[in-house]
């Protein structure tokens, strides 16, 4: 009786031990490829990379709070999330506060998988998990343009997050689940409006992170993705920008929005799209035609 | 005894709904004045894509329904319509923090308007001063409006 209580808490034992194995398996990151690295490490043009920025719109996040130049990337503006608050960090290129000692590589790690350059799991307020089908010419091309933004010293504060989410290495777990697997980025921006504009949208533009309801997990509902969600702080609602939402807008219409922040009823956009407007309205003109296209185009639902 | 109670419910009921009332009311006001706004700035978005001619009556008229909103507004945000006839203003709007900040963003908006009123003459100078008055509707709308439904 007694060996058998013991050989089964062996067992348990070493099931236990096996799990916590597979666990610490199944979260540990996992980098860019190696064919990526060597790709984003070619050198970038900065004067497409300030582009790939503002469709990105780092700045809406990244940029110092409290004074008016996006180009001063200090971080420390406060995301207030269901999970706590989340304070982007310095992506400036001070070598000692910001990313002045990353490589592009580093950079592609970071955005493109959602793993700092000492191996940790980032949180995927930094939305990778749309960074991720960014082309290999666009991330390189970014890395080159945040080089040329003037350093800024000083750190964000630490990350203010609640239970189970404050641990860092479940991010993992989540990826599993929610991260798309892209082997093999595009080596290029895709040609012609329709493609183009998927790209920017899914892409570097990030609009589903938004613009879809997400589970309880934080993880994007696929059927109804860009069908509208809530915003980050869940004081607000982010429209469908499907064609059904958009039914009453022209392709004309969805332009001057982005780039003036004014709806055709001339209310002007709020929330942190009012941000985001900020950001593009310094995106070159066919790149916000094409994201009008391929929204007026999109039906909930349609695979990505 | 009896009658007092049903009296004092009487009084009770009529001011909350008159206090309901005063909401909605000052929502109602509020929102017509802000429609307002944007009907007229359609136009001005219009003419500095150069979608439509520059006229100056027009951007004028525009100015004047600016500072005529801006100078009502800020009392059109009573603490009983937080809520109600599908606003979309932010709580933000009542925190005790923001309430100076809220006020003083009309104050610019119709101070800024009023200024362009003298400062556009022609195009040229439509072009240059009419984005710096727009400014204070997304900057406004950014921490104090999101869309509810």
């Amino acid at each position: 009786m007694g060996a058998r209580i013991a050989s089964a808490f062996g067992l348990a034992a070493v099931l236990v031990a096996a799990g916590a194995v597979a666990a610490w398996f199944a979260t540990a990151p996992r980098r860019i490829s190696a064919e990526v690295a060597a790709g984003v490490s070619e050198p970038g043009d900065p004067e497409v990379g300030r582009n790939v920025f503002y469709i990105a719109g780092c700045d809406s996040c990244h940029m110092s709070p409290g004074q008016p130049d996006p180009l001063r990337l200090g971080g420390g503006m406060e995301l207030k999330t269901p999970f706590g608050s989340f304070y982007p960090p310095n992506i400036s290129p001070d070598k000692k506060d910001g990313i002045g000692s990353w490589s592009a590589a580093d950079v592609a790690d970071a955005i493109m998988a959602g793993v700092s350059p000492n191996g940790e799991q980032l949180y995927p307020a930094l939305p990778y998990t749309s960074y991720c089908r960014m082309s290999i010419k666009d991330v390189g091309d970014l890395f080159a343009f945040l080089r040329t933004t003037p350093p800024v010293t000083g750190r964000a504060p630490p990350n203010a997050l609640i239970f189970p989410f404050s641990i860092r290495r479940a991010v993992g777990f989540w990826k599993l689940l929610y991260m798309p697997r892209i082997d093999h980025p595009l080596a290029v921006d895709p040609t012609g409006e329709e493609a183009l504009g998927r790209y920017l949208v899914e892409g570097p533009g990030h609009c589903a992170q938004c613009h879809s309801p997400r589970d309880f997990l934080g993880g994007v509902i696929e059927q109804r993705r860009l069908t509208g969600g809530l915003l980050p702080d869940g004081k607000g609602k982010a429209p469908n920008i499907t064609a059904q939402g958009l039914k009453d807008w022209s392709e004309d219409d969805i332009v001057t929005a982005l780039s003036t922040g004014f709806t055709p009823s001339g209310d002007a956009l709020g929330g942190p799209m009012a941000l985001e407007v900020r950001s593009l309205s310094h995106a070159p003109a066919p790149d916000l035609a094409a994201i009008a296209h391929y929204l007026k185009t999109y039906k909930a639902g349609a695979a990505q | 005894m009896m009658r007092m109670t049903f009296a004092a419910l009487a009084i009770a009921a009529s001011t909350g709904i008159a206090l309901s009332a005063t909401g909605l009311q000052a929502i109602k006001e509020r929102q017509d004045l802000m429609k307002a706004d944007g009907a007229a700035t359609t136009k001005m978005v219009a003419m500095l894509q150069g979608k439509a001619p520059f006229d100056l009556a027009t951007v004028q008229k525009t100015l004047k329904t600016y500072e005529n909103a801006a100078s009502k507004e800020p009392a059109l945000f009573p603490p009983d319509s937080k809520t109600g006839d599908k606003t979309q203003a932010l709580p933000a709007v009542w925190e005790d923090d923001n309430k100076a900040d809220f006020d003083a963003r009309f104050k610019k908006f119709g101070a800024d308007a009023a200024a362009a009123l003298t400062t556009i003459k022609d195009e040229a100078s439509f072009k240059a001063t009419m984005p710096g008055v727009l400014d204070s509707c997304g900057g406004c709308h950014e921490k104090y409006k999101a869309k509810q439904q």
